[in-house]
């Protein structure tokens, strides 16, 4: 039981990034726009927070900075495929390429620093109750963060005007805009959102999980959040139990070494990612479910006509 | 009309990069009146209603709404000062429900409360005759109960003038007859409509007056009520072109194509199943199979052309079974299809009209042992363009630059010249101007005379009429016995399309 508690705890732990990242990315895909720059956003978030945090001493600040350094990678992007309705995807790939260069000169002379991270918070009386207390309510900040994130979004899809209007955009942007829906604005705040997440995904991994900074230490999150949406079919609570996966099937590998199991670490290390992917290719078989939520628009620029 | 003006254009003026859409367009609408614009498609009816909606600016002109010179710079500008657009192909989201789709159109405050919404939804709907369920998908619905949201949106935002572009082209008869009778109490309670069309007896019926455009000028107004539908026709398309095919009757031989008990699963989630589908067609007659949009009419032609395989059923070219023939082997065999969308299906929109020849028409000795022989291929595509009369640059212009109607005339020829014995074509006059209807009725009439059995799918009921011997129609992908034409009536065939027929009886009401 101890063992599972432990087990189910640092899973959440892992898959926390992964989940931040991915909400993010669907409510920008949900607008119509892919964003391929996940990567780049994170580590630029990852970067800006531990500099910040090892030169001002205060995690709240670090956070703030690194949702800033996302958002403001977000409006490069917004600007090259919204603005100028650029190749989404080409810009993406830039976005990323630019960012994982960028944060790696940034960091450079902070290699090795360390700091003292995000320190678990125990929620008074639902911490107390067996198993679910220990594994969601005896966590960090950000980690709570990410739940209130999901509910929110969560929310938001589906009981709100705004859930509609980011819904109607991403299905069909030419009837959106005769429906008299500011189109770009949508999309605009839409991207700028994914790239706050996509910075606060970046800082959890240096100012949480592993408190320091390395070159490329998102070791392609940034990609699996985005094919997690897309296997999620761009449902967010596919995007937590996905993300949560994840998590439990990248912790297992230590699991396993702990129980004396002998496989390659090279295979074990693939696991999540494979483990991830498999489980959610067999969620997204319903096509009806699946065609009511997949933004019809995603990829497309839109061009407003004159 | 004694009424007040609701809408006045004067001058409008719209350039596009080589062409003038609208070239110094004048118009007047009264309050409760019924308006009619018409033209042909191209004469810049499109572009003048999304100058009135504020999709597009006008180069010049003014607009001036109860009285006011105004400037409409967006769809949410015109919707506040009361113009309600109904597009032909819908401005629906098909993922959100019925609801939802309404309250994206009305203010924040209006929309916060769903209950109320629902409420009113059912209210106005029922109060026109139009029944609404609020919470159903999009998705789910019929195109006529789409175009009853599309309305009852524009009516729940108090709109004073409604724009409705070709509404009844997706409707049975019945359904339009309702329409009909939702726009006429819209119109007696003050609300104007501008009602786009080319179904001159329609305009007849339902409207006071008529503005008739022809290439981006005003051609002439009337009272639809007092003139003939062919001198709104001469309005329409000039002196100098037939506005009629006179079709002799067919002289039907052998039977060549017999489907029996067709089934095939829907493999889109949102497309149609066919269900026990069984006809005859014999040599030289044209068979018509009418319905309402996504009723089959795709599947149809699919698994007639073996882009799709049946699950259940037989199909037989005389006595060739072709349930498992390739696309490709049924061409061999004499089957040709014109599908229903010309860019993309019917020819590839960035490459030649030489090379879209080549696509369909290799067979024709245009390629010897794997290698293109292009003079061959030119040479047949000039003489498509020759002998069907298609208004193009030459062989080398692209598909894409043609008018719909001349390439839809290229691509019929491209299948005519290839004397197939089997021609399935699928609305092959749709948004066609009427001189290349004419071009296009006449060259399947032709081929049914030189002894092919033709497959006609169309939801123009007029052209069905017209060309076929024998008509039948699809409801949710079965379909109705076929009648010959000459003892049908529009009434039954209505019925029949809404799906009022003995499913799996398929009696040959004719033979």
């Amino acid at each position: 039981m101890e063992l599972l508690t432990n087990i189910l705890a640092a899973m959440v732990v892992a898959g926390t990034p992964l989940l931040l990242v991915a909400l993010g990315e669907l409510i920008c895909e949900r607008s119509g726009v892919l964003n391929l720059g996940q990567e780049g956003m994170m580590l630029m978030g990852a970067v800006a927070g531990f500099v910040v945090a090892l030169t001002t001493g205060s995690l709240a600040v670090a956070v703030f900075a690194a949702v800033f350094a996302g958002i403001g990678m977000a409006l490069l992007f917004a600007f090259m495929a919204v603005t100028l309705a650029a190749n989404q995807y080409a810009a993406g790939l830039a976005l990323t390429i630019f960012g994982t260069g960028l944060s790696a000169f940034v960091g450079a002379g902070f290699v090795g620093e360390s700091i003292n991270g995000f320190e678990r918070v125990a929620i008074p009386l639902l911490s107390d109750i067996p198993v679910i207390g220990r594994v969601l309510f005896h966590q960090d900040l950000l980690v709570y963060f990410s739940l209130v994130a999901f509910a929110g979004i969560w929310l938001f899809l589906h009981h709100s005007r705004g859930g509609l209007l980011l819904r109607a955009v991403g299905e069909d942007p030419e009837a959106a805009n005769a429906n008299g829906l500011k189109v770009l604005v949508v999309r605009y705040l839409a991207v700028a959102f994914g790239g706050g997440m996509a910075g606060l995904a970046g800082a959890y991994l240096s100012l949480a999980y592993t408190p320091m900074w390395t070159e490329n230490m998102t070791a392609g999150r940034g990609w699996i959040a985005l094919a997690l949406v897309v296997f999620a079919t761009w449902r967010p609570e596919r995007v937590l139990i996905g993300a949560w996966l994840f998590g439990a099937a990248s912790i297992l590998h230590l699991v396993l070494q702990g129980l004396g199991w002998r496989a390659s670490t090279e295979l074990l290390a693939m696991l999540p990612y494979v483990v991830t992917i498999l489980m959610l290719i067999l969620l997204s078989f319903d096509p009806v479910r699946t065609r009511l939520n997949t933004p019809l628009s995603l990829g497309q620029p839109y061009r407003p006509s004159h | 009309m004694t009424a007040a003006l609701r809408l006045k254009l004067e001058n409008i003026v719209k350039e596009y990069p080589g062409c003038r859409a609208n070239d110094g367009i004048d118009l007047t609408v009264g309050a409760g009146e019924i308006h009619a614009l018409l033209g042909e498609n191209g004469a810049g009816k499109s572009t003048l209603m999304k100058v009135i909606y504020g999709v597009v600016q006008p180069d010049e002109g003014r607009m001036i709404w109860n009285g006011h010179p105004v400037t409409v710079d967006s769809p949410a500008r015109a919707r506040e000062m009361g113009i309600g657009m109904v597009f032909q192909h819908f401005s629906l989201f098909e993922t959100l429900t019925v609801a939802e789709n309404i309250a994206l159109g009305l203010p924040a405050d209006e929309a916060r409360d769903r209950r109320k919404l629902d409420q009113r939804i059912r209210e106005v709907s029922g109060r026109y005759g139009m029944a609404l369920d609020p919470r159903r998908y999009v998705s789910t619905l019929s195109v006529g109960e789409r175009q009853r949201v599309e309305i009852v949106r524009c009516l729940i935002q108090e709109s004073t003038l409604l724009i409705l572009d070709e509404p009844t082209s997706v409707l049975t008869p019945q359904e339009v007859t309702a329409l009909f009778a939702t726009l006429r109490q819209l119109s007696s309670e003050g609300c104007s409509i501008l009602f786009i069309s080319h179904k001159l007896e329609e305009v007849r019926s339902l409207c006071h007056n008529a503005t008739v455009l022809r290439q981006g000028k005003v051609s002439g107004g009337c009272r639809p009520g007092e003139v003939s539908a062919v001198d709104i026709a001469r309005l329409m398309v000039g002196d100098d072109t037939p506005i009629s095919t006179q079709v002799s009757a067919a002289q039907a031989g052998d039977v060549l194509l017999g489907v029996r008990n067709l089934g095939c699963k829907r493999r889109d989630p949102f497309g149609t199943s066919l269900t026990d589908v069984s006809f005859e067609l014999r040599q030289g007659e044209i068979v018509g199979i009418a319905g309402v949009a996504g009723n089959g009419q795709d599947e149809l032609l699919k698994a007639l052309s073996g882009e799709i395989r049946p699950d259940r059923g037989s199909m037989d070219l005389d006595s060739m079974r072709m349930n498992a023939l390739s696309p490709a082997q049924r061409r061999k065999l004499g089957v040709a299809v014109v599908p229903e969308e010309r860019l993309g299906r019917g020819a590839v929109p960035g490459m030649s009209l030489a090379q879209n020849a080549l696509l369909t028409a290799s067979g024709q000795d245009l390629v010897d042992r794997g290698i293109i022989r292009f003079g061959r291929v030119r040479a047949f595509s000039r003489e498509v363009i020759r002998r069907f009369g298609v208004r193009c640059t030459g062989e080398d212009s692209t598909a894409a630059s043609l008018s719909g109607g001349n390439l839809q005339k290229y691509i019929i020829g491209r299948e005519a010249l290839q004397n197939p014995r089997l021609l399935v074509a699928s609305h092959p006059t749709w948004g066609v101007d009427v001189g290349s209807a004419v071009a296009i009725h006449e060259a399947l009439v032709k081929l049914r005379d030189e002894g092919a059995s033709i497959l006609l799918i169309s939801e123009d009921l007029d052209e069905l009429f017209q060309l076929c011997s024998r008509i039948g129609a699809l409801c949710e992908g079965r379909l109705s016995p076929l009648a010959c034409t000459a003892e049908l009536s529009i009434e039954q065939l209505g019925e029949w399309m809404a799906g009022g027929f003995d499913s799996g009886e398929a009696s040959h009401a004719a033979a």
